[in-house]
């Protein structure tokens, strides 16, 4: 009794590979006996996972360990490297981030950098370096997580909304420049994740999707779907609401 | 963050009759656990939580610590050729069943529901229909790592008294966080069943004990609702892994789903009635030889993911004793007749009789025997003086009842049914407990 092997079709590449998100995702390629590539900073988590994936089913698994906002400038080189690992990339995931607190950013420019830096100007090297090598190769497809934060600036997280929401601008674009390349790029918007680390707030209700539920988006969003993508999708509608309502009322709320 | 408690009101056990406020830290990975076992102590007492499918108070820590472990869910090591399977101890019985299956390889024992944790498994050492076989699940396991709140961590397997606590010690011994154990190698995924109805519940002991040579996996329905001629009337049922018929593991999802809590009278004793008398006729004509999935076999009821909520707002309870060879056909006739008389009987009544294999551990609830379990819906005190007169005739008879099952066992009547209860009291970690074991040591 062996398993279904053979050459791997499916060849992913994940970065910020340890998330709750990332993790579920991971899995659901390792069901479809997919080669994989996690990139995170933990070694030790990292390995971990990986022989998980491995008795889970993925043919491979290859662990980098990496600081992903510090390496950026580097990616290029990175994506070539993995590519020859894998034999291909047919999907990069970027799911990496890093929420910090607007009251310290708005005190302190170190932490109002770290936002930046992580979320958008990391994000936008790491995109811009998986595009260009899969419209170069003519296939796959780039699939960036930003968040619904994104969509219009509020007072309680600002500076990750407008470095989220930036990278989604950032993303459209890669998916306009890419027409025509057999390559695309699609930035997906999740709402509310119950996930450890968003235990201290006030949960429930039909707003809050588990980890795996994001994860299966993800992982259709890879093969097929317009640039812009929310996860759920009632967070299209939730949001044209939230952008729609004007300043005097909005600046009304505490949101 | 996953290495701090955050207070929820929505940690319930699978009877749904308690509800407490609980702390609860959900950590993500095996390094975050020796921080969180270590904030706990003898002022600050907590326990570890899996998939909450004990029904009664074992696995709630009212106004304390809880650490859900279901999302330490790593497989660490399976070797395809010894069948030994290391992982961690959130990981469910379900996912394990979706590694081991595709290789030819099966669990040991499994309880009647897939959805149970690894670590609970251990916990409460479940058995399953092929208990007179293969024993509980603690006797399959060779090695488990246990972290205690002293901050010491202890690898360790049988022969070690530590292990044979852990194992059936209701998490109370420390926080489990891998479990290695042996699996079992299966020629398919298909079983060769017969079911056998028959009309008195003394024809089940003449049934069991023909078949216990000759089938792996055996156990009866019985129908709790009716007294007099027909007393435990019922199906029994028993199988063996089939020589052919290929490998294919389960769905993973669960087919239909009961979104919320129905109303009291859905499941009054007129449709529990109906209910047995349908699912006799049933397996009346169907009576016979079948070809079977384990996955429909062995896990009927996870078809139907949240069925403990046709109970309603009171929630159950279920009651599992467990009765000497000697004793067992009287008691359980007199069981069966006190539960017919109360008109509370409850649609899922089961008979199974264990193998002689002595158990694992020190609180393990398997002993030689035939064990009866069925479910009553919370009526309040007409449900708990049921119990109570059942808990004299299970004593009369010398035999005991299952920790993990209803919640409300009496301190005195678990003391001198689990004789080894004070010798275990040794192994306690002094910054761990449960309702049940505040109720069971004062």
């Amino acid at each position: 009794m062996t398993l279904k092997s053979g050459p791997p079709r499916t060849r992913v590449v994940i970065l910020g590979a340890l998330s709750a998100v990332a993790i579920e995702l991971a899995r659901i390629y390792s069901k479809e006996n997919a080669a994989l590539l996690l990139v995170a900073r933990n070694r030790e988590r990292l390995e971990t996972l990986a022989t998980d994936l491995r008795l889970r089913g993925a043919v491979q698994v290859d662990a980098v360990h990496l600081d992903l906002a510090t390496a950026a400038s580097d990616a290029r080189r990175y994506i070539r490297e993995w590519s020859e690992k894998l034999g291909g990339i047919t999907h990069v995931h970027v799911i990496y981030g890093y929420l910090g607190s607007q009251e310290k950013a708005s005190a302190d420019d170190a932490e109002l950098s770290r936002i930046l830096q992580v979320n958008f100007n990391s994000a936008a090297q790491w995109s811009e370096a998986a595009a260009g090598f899969l419209k170069a190769q003519k296939s796959g497809s780039l699939v960036v997580v930003s968040s619904v934060a994104g969509d219009r600036g509020r007072q309680s997280n600002y500076a990750y909304g407008a470095a989220k929401g930036a990278i989604a601008l950032y993303v459209q674009g890669l998916a306009h420049s890419m027409v025509g390349s057999g390559a695309r790029a699609v930035v997906v918007k999740p709402g509310f994740i119950d996930t450890p680390m968003t235990d201290g707030l006030k949960k429930g209700g039909p707003l809050w999707a588990s980890a795996r539920k994001i994860a299966r988006i993800l992982r259709k969003a890879a093969n097929k779907g317009g640039p812009i993508s929310y996860a759920p999708g009632v967070w299209r509608f939730i949001m044209l609401a939230i952008r729609s309502t004007p300043a005097f009322v909005f600046h009304k709320t505490k949101l | 963050m996953s290495n701090v408690f955050y207070r929820r009101d929505d940690i319930i056990s699978w009877g749904r009759v308690l509800r407490f406020p609980h702390q609860v830290a959900r950590p993500s990975f095996s390094d975050e656990l020796p921080e969180l076992v270590s904030q706990l102590g003898p002022t600050d007492r907590g326990l570890a939580i899996g998939l909450r499918r004990s029904y009664g108070d074992s696995n709630l820590n009212p106004d304390g610590k809880v650490i859900d472990m279901t999302g330490l869910d790593r497989l660490l090591s399976f070797n395809e050729d010894s069948g030994l399977m290391r992982i961690e101890a959130g990981v469910s019985l379900s996912q394990a069943l979706q590694v081991l299956v595709p290789r030819g390889w099966f669990l040991p024992t499994t309880p009647g529901t897939r959805f149970v944790t690894l670590g609970g498994a251990v916990a409460n050492d479940v058995h399953g229909k092929n208990h007179h076989t293969a024993g509980t699940f603690g006797a399959n396991v060779r090695r488990l790592k246990l972290h205690r709140t002293d901050g010491s961590t202890h690898e360790i397997g049988p022969g070690d008294p530590l292990f044979h606590a852990t194992v059936g010690g209701l998490g109370l011994t420390g926080v489990i966080s891998w479990v290695e154990f042996q699996a079992m190698d299966i020629p398919s995924t298909m079983l060769d069943a017969e079911d056998i109805s028959f009309e008195h519940v003394d024809e089940y002991f003449d049934l069991a004990a023909s078949k216990k040579d000759t089938h792996e996996h055996t156990m009866a329905w019985v129908d709790c609702s009716v007294g007099g001629s027909r007393l435990g009337r019922g199906v029994f049922s028993c199988a063996n892994w089939s020589a052919d018929g290929g490998v294919r593991s389960h769905n993973d999802l669960p087919r239909h789903n009961i979104p919320f809590n129905l109303p009291g009278f859905v499941l009054n004793a007129l449709s529990v009635r109906a209910f047995n008398s349908i699912l006799h006729d049933l397996k009346t004509i169907k009576s016979g030889c079948y070809r079977a999935h384990y996955e429909n076999f062995l896990y009927p009821l996870d078809a139907i993911s949240n069925w403990n909520r046709l109970y309603g707002q009171a929630g159950f309870y279920q009651y599992q004793c467990v009765l000497p060879p000697d004793t067992a056909r009287e008691a359980v006739a007199e069981l069966l007749k006190e539960i017919a008389r109360s008109g509370q009987g409850s649609p899922l009544g089961v008979l199974k009789d264990f193998g002689n294999a002595a158990s694992a551990g020190m609180l393990s609830f398997p002993q030689p025997g035939t064990t009866l379990a069925l479910d009553f819906g919370n009526k309040g005190e007409d449900t708990l003086a049921l119990m109570a007169r059942l808990d004299r005739i299970v004593l009369e008879g010398r035999g005991r009842l299952y920790p993990a099952k209803d919640g409300r066992i009496p301190a005195e009547v678990f003391r001198s049914s689990f004789p080894n209860w004070q010798a275990f009291t040794e192994f306690v970690d002094p910054g761990l407990t449960s309702s049940f074991w505040r109720r069971m040591s004062q």
